[in-house]
């Protein structure tokens, strides 16, 4: 990969045997994309202040706390992708209405993605590879979701007989439409965090993952209490000040606990794997809450951050997406990014050992735990990613340093631009005080068994 | 903060009734008008010394119906009295008294101006009219120069219909056709001044520009203004950005939503910062250089208030005000003042507060940081004038905002009604004001105090 070459880093081997080097030519060649400002609004529990916000409201804040940090009001850029995991359908075409309500100029285009909780990941990797290819100059990557003002849905029977009733001419066939409707189809269907295909929610995929991995109640309470602590001392020296903007009364994340103990955390009862054989170890403490809240991240080549006289945080080196086969049981749900990042490390000839920051979403901290782990198992790193080694453990200093979902909450598709931005800046800043570049990793778990791996480098 | 009672004693019964009962009758005063920013009426111009002269062939210049007798004028929008070259005691009655012949003839909305020089060692409050370096005068000059300061005063309280009389001091050496005497005399014309009453600006030497643009004093100026989420700092913003300068707002974390609001709005980059962070003049200049390359004004308007009787005050209550006051403000200026990036003429307006002038029940805190924003400014006006700049405060009164608005009803109408203009001023008087003191007009005024008040009897 000539890219490591080039920029000659002496931490970073030249990656002669990094495999199908061709493949990615394109970046090597086209235009760097540099994450130049991020912008979230502080994370909320759900049903709380902003129970009465729309996706649309919170997305448009975001946006807009975006814009006026970069000083580009009236701008028009190449895109802003966004999306929400949980939409309404009125909300079809989300973020480009969210754009005509903020303050870029409403020339601007945009489209919606949805990944599960890596659409904020997929958006950042979207808008970076339109730059790369010189497609569009700029662009806002971003996400949002509220668990408070999700949808409801009727039940499918009545669902049916509603749009007999539209297709319906006369009066008795009016009255026939609703013959079919029986009572039990009178109660709404609530959107859950089940997965489709095995009815299992997404916290008892995961206790099946920590028990498979041995990961104990202890080692969970350590890392939430390690994320919240970070995230408190991050806010306490002012770090989130360029990257929060308030909203509806709320200045920081509400999930937040500062002083968060393994004591304490050790009190909380088990939510989680209670039906499984084993010890349950999975609580609220070390499971994210649902969260509402909006983020969004200013991506553009390097020459319009230069016109426009802002400073490039980050370049936006790579990404990668794996799916593992869960249904079956082969794989943990929230085990994808175990495949992901050595595939996305091994292209740039990197290891795990060679990063200087690691991000990898707490959805629970047992998934944290539990891929680390994996990468620590010659078996695993063996047999199923193929390789004569396992890629080993990580050096925790580095590893979600200002705190991550556990503290901040996780609304699930603004958590990708929430992690971006954040360790953009994180980069920039120990860029600046080791004087030489510094390289980051972003890994996301999300439903459906998929994730998604980036890096990022300091400018 | 809508004031009711002025709306309802300028209208039909309302008016009648406070007629009879002799109430206050406060008018809507005359604010800046684009189009229309001078007096109604002729300027009477008195007195015969070169001041007047200097005088009267400016205003000509601006096509004023300029008068030098009060005889035969019947609609008078503005008088002008020269006392600059005055002796003794003697020498005031005569244009005092051409005044009072003229005052039945003065129009709504029309100023009263007097020209005079400081009688130095003498305080004349807040607006300090000591000059550096002054000569020592003969006492009876002394007393006829300070006589003015009484007359000036006194006339301003006499004043009704929104009249205004403030005076300017002309420093001995300094010519009196100086650049920001002429300023000076423009900002008193102006509505650009319509709460500002019984007050003196002095000028200390002959440097700024009087041919600014007077619709856009401060146009290409790249401006900062610290606490500019709402409240008076909001609207500094948007006069400063009416005026023609480039604005960056800067507010805490906390007040974000507003900033972000105001920002894009204006097409800048909004700063959060909190202005005691001790890197605050940093990263504010790290952003203005990036951005911009050179930084020209700096207001200083952050500020708390954290009221509490002296004997209930506590250490985070009395700490959190002058931290964030006139530390903030101290260390933040030392700072740009280091840097070599400052425009050719690098101005700071810092609010101060009439309770820094005359001090305020509950407000021992508040009031001595204030008071010391005053000391600080007349302390950092030479160091700011090597670099070709200024620096001044303004000291507001009663202003119509969320901070007064807390101010329980009663103690509010008392409040807003003790002042010669009988009710509270507007966020847009105090940005009016300093916008005046960071254009170049005002270039020979430094280090001064200008209240904005409405010659309030609180704090005078």
């Amino acid at each position: 990969m000539s890219e490591n070459t080039q920029n000659a880093n002496p931490k970073t081997p030249a990656a002669a045997s990094a495999p199908a080097a061709g493949r990615h030519a394109a970046g090597a060649t086209g235009t760097r994309p540099v994450v130049v400002a991020g912008n979230r609004i502080p994370f909320s529990r759900a049903g709380g202040p902003y129970a009465n916000a729309s996706n649309q409201d919170m997305l448009t804040a975001a946006i807009d706390g975006l814009v006026a940090r970069t000083g580009i009001a009236g701008e028009r850029l190449g895109a802003v992708a966004a999306g929400a995991v949980i939409k309404h359908s009125r909300d079809f075409n989300l973020t480009r209405e969210s754009v005509l309500g903020s303050a870029l100029d409403p020339a601007t285009p945009a489209y919606d993605v949805q990944m599960a909780c890596a659409t904020g990941m997929e958006t950042v990797s979207s808008i970076s590879n339109k730059i790369r290819l010189g497609q569009i100059e700029a662009g806002i990557a971003g996400g949002v979701d509220s668990s408070s003002d999700a949808p409801i849905a009727v039940s499918e029977g009545l669902r049916r007989a509603l749009l007999k009733l539209q297709r319906a001419k006369t009066t008795m066939q009016k009255l026939q439409a609703f013959k079919a409707v029986r009572p039990a189809d009178l109660a709404p269907a609530v959107p859950s965090s089940g997965e489709p295909r095995t009815g299992l929610s997404m916290g008892e995929h995961q206790a099946l993952t920590t028990q498979h991995w041995g990961i104990t109640r202890e080692a969970q309470d350590e890392l939430a209490a390690a994320s919240h602590n970070n995230l408190a001392a991050a806010y306490e020296r002012g770090f989130f000040d360029d990257l929060v903007t308030p909203f509806k009364g709320l200045t920081k994340d509400n999930n937040m606990r500062p002083g968060s103990t393994v004591e304490k955390l050790g009190t909380l009862n088990p939510v989680f794997g209670k039906k499984l054989a084993g010890e349950a170890t999975m609580t609220a403490g070390n499971s994210t809450p649902l969260t509402d809240g909006a983020s969004a991240v200013l991506i553009t080549s390097e020459q319009w951050a230069a016109e426009h006289s802002l400073t490039p945080l980050a370049e936006v080196v790579d990404s990668e997406a794996a799916a593992v086969d869960f249904v079956t049981g082969n794989e943990g749900l929230l085990m994808a990014p175990a495949y992901a990042v050595p595939r996305l490390l091994a292209r740039h000839g990197l290891t795990l050992q060679d990063l200087d920051l690691v991000e990898i979403h707490e959805a629970f901290a047992s998934t944290v735990l539990s891929i680390m782990k994996a990468w620590e198992s010659p078996e695993f790193c063996k047999e199923r990613l193929g390789l004569d080694a396992p890629l080993g453990s990580i050096d925790r200093s580095k590893l979600n340093v200002n705190g991550s979902s556990l503290a901040t909450g996780h609304p699930f598709a603004a958590t990708g631009g929430r992690l971006v931005a954040s360790t953009a800046k994180e980069l920039a800043a120990r860029a600046k005080k080791e004087g030489k570049p510094q390289t980051a990793l972003i890994s996301v778990c999300a439903a459906g068994g998929q994730g998604v791996a980036m890096l990022l480098r300091s400018v | 903060m809508t004031d009711t009672y002025l709306d309802m004693v300028n209208s039909g019964l309302g008016k009648q009734v406070a007629g009879k009962l002799g109430l206050p009758r406060p008018v809507t005063l005359r604010r800046y008008r684009a189009d229309d920013d001078f007096p109604q009426g002729a300027v009477l111009v008195l007195g015969r010394g070169r001041a007047a002269d200097a005088a009267a062939a400016v205003l000509l210049e601006w096509d004023l119906d300029v008068r030098r007798s009060a005889a035969d004028v019947d609609r008078v929008g503005a008088v002008l009295l020269d006392y600059t070259e005055v002796q003794s005691p003697s020498d005031l009655g005569g244009p005092a008294l051409e005044l009072s012949s003229a005052l039945r003839k003065l129009r709504p909305g029309g100023r009263v101006i007097t020209l005079s020089r400081p009688a130095p060692g003498i305080g004349t409050g807040a607006a300090s009219g000591t000059v550096a370096g002054a000569e020592q005068l003969a006492p009876s000059q002394a007393a006829a120069r300070q006589g003015v300061v009484g007359l000036l005063r006194s006339v301003a309280q006499e004043m009704r219909g929104g009249v205004t009389a403030n005076g300017v001091l002309v420093a001995d050496g300094v010519p009196a056709d100086a650049p920001s005497v002429v300023g000076a005399i423009r900002f008193f014309l102006s509505g650009r001044s319509a709460y500002v009453d019984g007050q003196f600006l002095t000028v200390g030497d002959d440097r700024g520009d009087a041919s600014v643009d007077w619709e856009h004093p401060v146009a290409g100026k790249v401006a900062v203004v610290t606490g500019a989420a709402r409240g008076i700092g909001e609207q500094v913003t948007r006069t400063l950005a009416a005026s023609g300068a480039t604005v960056i707002p800067v507010d805490v974390p906390a007040a974000g939503d507003a900033l972000t609001k105001l920002a894009n709005e204006l097409r800048v980059p909004a700063l959060q910062l909190d202005v005691t962070d001790p890197q605050a003049g940093e990263k504010i200049l790290d952003l203005v250089a990036g951005r911009y390359g050179r930084l020209d004004l700096v207001v200083h308007n952050a500020g708390i208030t954290r009221d509490k009787m002296l004997a209930n005050m506590d250490d985070a209550k009395w700490n959190s005000v002058i931290a964030v006051n006139i530390e903030s403000q101290l260390r933040i200026n030392e700072t740009l003042l280091a840097w070599d990036r400052l425009g050719p003429a690098p101005r700071i307006v810092c609010l101060a507060s009439t309770s820094g002038v005359a001090g305020n029940r509950g407000q021992t805190n508040y009031a001595a940081s204030k008071a010391g924003v005053i000391g600080a400014v007349a302390a950092t006006a030479p160091l700011i004038a090597a670099k070709g700049g200024t620096v001044n405060a303004v000291a507001p009164g009663f202003i119509e905002s969320e901070m007064t608005a807390k101010i329980p009803a009663a103690r509010r109408q008392i409040s807003r009604r003790l002042n010669s203009l009988q009710q509270g001023g507007t966020p847009v008087d105090v940005a009016q004001a300093i916008t005046f003191l960071l254009s170049d007009a005002a270039g020979g005024i430094n280090g001064q105090t200008l209240r904005v008040c409405g010659q309030s009897m609180v704090g005078a």
